[in-house]
C-alpha cells in the first residue's frame, strides 16, 4: 500500500506550502494512501478544492484538479458530478472554508445526497488569512479576530452533515493517521454524499494563540481529547466533555442524486422515443 | 407545408432563449428561481433530460455559476439564467470563469434596481455590470437582443463565442423582450453555425491547457479525457499551476483581454438603420431601440434626417463604430432605462465632434416613442 502512492501526487510540485508543524501534510498522506488503498484511477478521477490553507492540496495531486473559489468548492463538484456522473469526485476543503463562506453549498449537497466525498481539513480557524475565528473555533478560543476569545458557539460539523442528510460521516485526526487513511477510503466507497472530518493542527496561527505548544503537542493533543466512537456512545455527555468522538460516526443507505437523475433521463429519453414511433409528436 | 412554415412559432424572449441554446448544444443547466428569468428555468427543466441533458436547481446564484463551470470543464455546454440581483451574486465565478478560460452562457433578463427595485418591470440598469461586474481586469462579451427572433439567434451566438474564445459570455436581455410574445421563425438545426471548442490532439507528450494557439486561444481537454491538467483562478502559467510572478501575471491578464479585443470584427454585431443622411442618430439597445425606431419613422416624416444605430453586441461596445457616425452627426441622441450607462461610452467614443443626449428613464417603465420623439424635435 505505501509503495504505489508516489504517483498519486505531482511530486515536481513539492516541498509544499504548508508551514513547519502543519497538519495538512499528514492528512494529504492519508488521502493519497486512501487512493492507494482504492487503487484509485487517475484518469476517472477530479479533486475539487475552495480557497485556503488546505485548498491548496490540488496542487500538489495528480488529477484533473479544480481550485476554485472560497467556499465553492461543492457546488463547482455539483456541476462536474451531474455532467459526468461515472467520475469519481473529491472535494478537499478548510473549515471555514466548508461552513462559513461554503455553509450553503456544504447543507444542500448534503440534502441531494450526491455522491461526492468531501474531505474537512479542520484546523480550527482561517489559517492562509492569518488566524481569524472560524465557525469551527471552539467557544472561548483566540483569533486575530477574538482578541478576547470567541464568543459564538462553533457548529458539531458531524451533527451538521448528518443533520443536512449525509450519509457517510467520519471524522478522525492527523494523530490517528492510519484511521484517517480508512475513514477517507471507506468514505468513498460509499455511495452518496460523504464527509470526512479530518482534524488537524495550525500550530502558527492558531496554536501559538491558544497556547497549544507546537506541531507535535497539537498532535498529542488530538489523542488526548479524542475518543473512538465505540467507546464515546457508551460515555455520559459529561464524561465527554471536551472530548470528540472518532471513527465512522453515521452510515445510512438512501438514493443517491445522481443515480436518481440518471434514471429520470433514460426514462424521459425512451418515452419520447416510443412516442415519436406512434407518431404522437 | 415547407420547413420553415413549420418551424414558425408563436413564443416568448425567454421561451426563445430556450430553443437557441438548445440548438447551440446545450447540456447543463443550473440556475436559481429569479424573476423575469424564471421561465428559461422552468422550459429547460422539462426539455433539456429529452436530449440527454441535464438540470439542477441550486441553493442559490454563486452556486449556480460554479455549477455550470464544473459542468462545462467536464465537457458540457452549460448556462444559467438570471436577473439583476442575481446577476449581482453570480460575479464573483464570473471573474472565475473568465480567468479560467472556461466557456458558459450566463442570461441576465435585466429588471428594475438598484437592489430588489421592481422585480416584474424592466430596466436596463445593468450595462456597466456586465462589463465591470467582477472584479480585477477582465474580458467581457455581452450581446443585447431586441426581439424574440434574435433572442434565439444570439443566445447561439452567445454560446459560438463562449466556446471559441474560451470565455464566459453575458445575454444582456431586458424584462420585456423577455416576457414579449412574437412571431420566430427557427431555422432547420442543420442550417445554424453551431462552434465548439478547439481541442487539444489526443497523444500530446504534455497538454498545456493555458498555451494559446495563434489566434490567443488555447485548446481546451474535457475533465478525465486524454490529459491530467490543473485549473485555478489564481495567476497561472500555460501549464495551468498558480504562480506569482509578475512577467507571466501580466502577460495572462492582456492575452485574456486581447483575445476578445482582437477580434472585434468577429464579435462586435451591431445594426444600422436609416444612417446614410442621418444627422441625428439615435444609439438604442434591447426594448428601448424599438421605440426609437417607432419615433425615427415619425421624425423622418416630419423631416428630420435622423437614423438608429443599434449595438448587439454591447460589450466590446462598437466604438468604430459610433466614431464614424460621429463624424457626420451633430446629434446622438441616447434613449436608456438607466441614468446614462451606455452614454458614458457613446461620449467617449464620439469625441465631442458629437453633442451627445440621454433620455433617460428609471421608474420601470419602457421609453416611448413620443419621448424619443421629443429629443429629436428639440434639436
Amino acid at each position: 500500500m505505501q509503495n504505489n502512492v508516489n504517483k498519486y501526487l505531482r511530486s515536481e510540485k513539492l516541498p509544499h506550502i504548508w508551514c513547519p508543524g502543519c497538519g495538512n501534510g499528514i492528512v494529504l498522506g492519508a488521502i493519497t494512501r486512501a487512493f492507494g488503498l482504492l487503487d484509485c484511477d487517475q484518469d476517472n478521477t477530479v479533486v475539487v478544492s475552495g480557497i485556503g490553507c488546505s485548498s491548496r492540496a490540488t496542487g500538489y495531486l495528480d488529477f484533473c484538479t479544480l481550485h476554485t473559489t472560497h467556499g465553492r468548492a461543492l457546488a463547482f463538484a455539483t456541476g462536474i458530478k451531474m455532467a459526468r456522473p461515472e467520475l469519481k469526485v473529491f472535494v478537499l476543503m478548510g473549515d471555514g472554508d466548508s461552513t462559513g463562506i461554503g455553509g450553503n453549498h456544504f447543507i444542500h449537497a448534503a440534502r441531494r445526497n450526491i455522491d461526492l466525498t468531501a474531505i474537512i481539513f479542520n484546523n480550527s480557524i482561517y489559517g492562509m488569512t492569518g488566524g481569524q475565528s472560524s465557525p469551527l473555533s471552539p467557544l472561548n478560543s483566540r483569533a486575530t479576530t477574538a482578541p478576547q476569545g470567541t464568543f459564538e458557539r462553533p457548529f458539531d460539523l458531524a451533527e451538521l452533515a448528518r443533520g443536512a442528510g449525509a450519509t457517510y460521516v467520519a471524522r478522525g485526526t492527523t494523530y490517528h493517521a492510519n484511521m484517517l487513511t480508512q475513514l477517507i477510503r471507506n468514505g468513498a466507497d460509499h455511495k452518496g454524499f460523504s464527509v470526512v472530518e479530518a482534524v488537524t493542527a495550525c500550530p502558527i496561527s492558531y496554536g501559538r494563540r491558544n497556547k497549544m505548544g507546537n506541531g507535535y503537542d497539537m498532535l498529542l493533543w488530538q489523542k488526548e481529547h479524542s475518543v473512538p466512537v465505540e467507546k464515546a456512545r457508551k460515555l455520559t455527555p459529561l464524561e465527554m466533555e471536551g472530548k470528540f468522538a472518532i471513527g465512522e460516526l453515521y452510515k445510512a443507505d438512501a438514493p443517491e442524486f445522481t443515480d436518481i437523475y440518471e434514471r429520470f433521463i433514460e426514462e424521459k429519453q425512451k418515452k419520447n422515443e416510443e412516442e415519436r414511433h406512434r407518431g404522437v409528436n | 407545408m415547407n420547413d420553415v412554415a413549420q418551424l414558425a412559432r408563436l413564443m416568448q424572449g425567454n421561451e426563445a432563449i430556450v430553443e437557441g441554446a438548445l440548438a447551440a448544444g446545450l447540456r447543463f443547466f443550473a440556475g436559481y428561481p429569479i424573476t423575469p428569468s424564471t421561465e428559461i428555468s422552468e422550459l429547460l427543466a422539462a426539455r433539456l433530460p429529452l436530449y440527454g441533458g441535464r438540470f439542477i436547481q441550486m441553493e442559490d446564484e454563486m452556486a449556480s455559476m460554479a455549477a455550470i463551470i464544473g459542468a462545462s470543464l467536464a465537457g458540457l455546454k452549460s448556462l444559467t439564467a438570471t436577473s439583476g440581483p442575481g446577476f449581482s451574486l453570480k460575479q464573483e465565478n464570473i471573474g472565475f470563469a473568465s480567468m479560467a478560460e472556461v466557456p458558459c452562457v450566463v442570461v441576465n433578463v435585466q429588471r428594475h434596481g438598484p437592489s430588489t427595485g421592481i422585480p416584474t418591470a424592466p430596466a436596463q440598469g445593468d450595462v456597466m455590470q456586465a462589463r465591470w461586474g467582477t472584479h480585477g481586469d477582465h474580458p467581457a462579451i455581452a450581446l443585447c437582443p431586441a426581439s424574440v427572433q434574435e433572442s434565439y439567434s444570439l443566445t447561439v451566438e452567445a454560446f459560438n463565442f463562449a466556446e471559441k474564445y474560451r470565455t464566459p459570455v453575458i445575454l444582456l436581455t431586458d424584462e420585456v423582450i423577455g416576457h414579449m410574445r412574437e412571431r420566430v421563425i427557427l431555422p432547420q438545426p442543420d442550417k445554424l453555425n453551431v462552434i465548439d471548442r478547439k481541442k487539444p490532439p489526443a497523444g500530446l507528450e504534455k497538454y498545456y491547457p493555458y498555451r494559446p494557439g495563434e489566434d490567443g486561444v488555447p485548446a481546451m481537454a474535457d475533465f478525465c479525457e486524454n490529459y491530467r491538467f490543473h485549473v485555478t483562478g489564481l495567476v497561472h502559467d500555460e501549464s495551468g499551476f498558480p504562480t506569482t510572478d509578475a512577467d507571466v501575471a501580466e502577460k495572462l491578464i492582456r492575452r485574456l483581454n486581447n483575445k476578445i479585443m482582437d477580434n472585434l470584427d468577429d464579435i462586435v454585431l451591431s445594426e444600422s438603420w436609416l444612417t446614410k443622411d442621418a444627422d441625428i442618430i439615435i444609439v438604442a439597445y434591447g426594448a428601448v431601440s424599438r421605440s426609437a425606431k417607432k419615433a425615427i419613422k415619425e421624425a423622418r416624416v416630419a423631416g428630420f434626417k435622423v437614423g438608429l444605430f443599434r449595438p448587439i453586441t454591447i460589450w466590446p461596445f462598437p466604438e468604430k463604430e459610433i466614431a464614424v457616425l460621429s463624424r457626420q452627426a451633430h446629434t446622438m441622441i441616447v434613449p436608456e432605462m438607466n441614468l446614462g450607462q451606455l452614454k458614458l461610452e457613446v461620449e467617449r467614443a464620439a469625441s465631442g465632434r458629437s453633442r451627445v443626449i440621454g433620455v433617460n428613464k428609471v421608474n420601470g417603465e419602457l421609453i416611448t416613442p413620443g419621448e424619443i420623439l421629443d429629443a429629436i424635435i428639440k434639436q
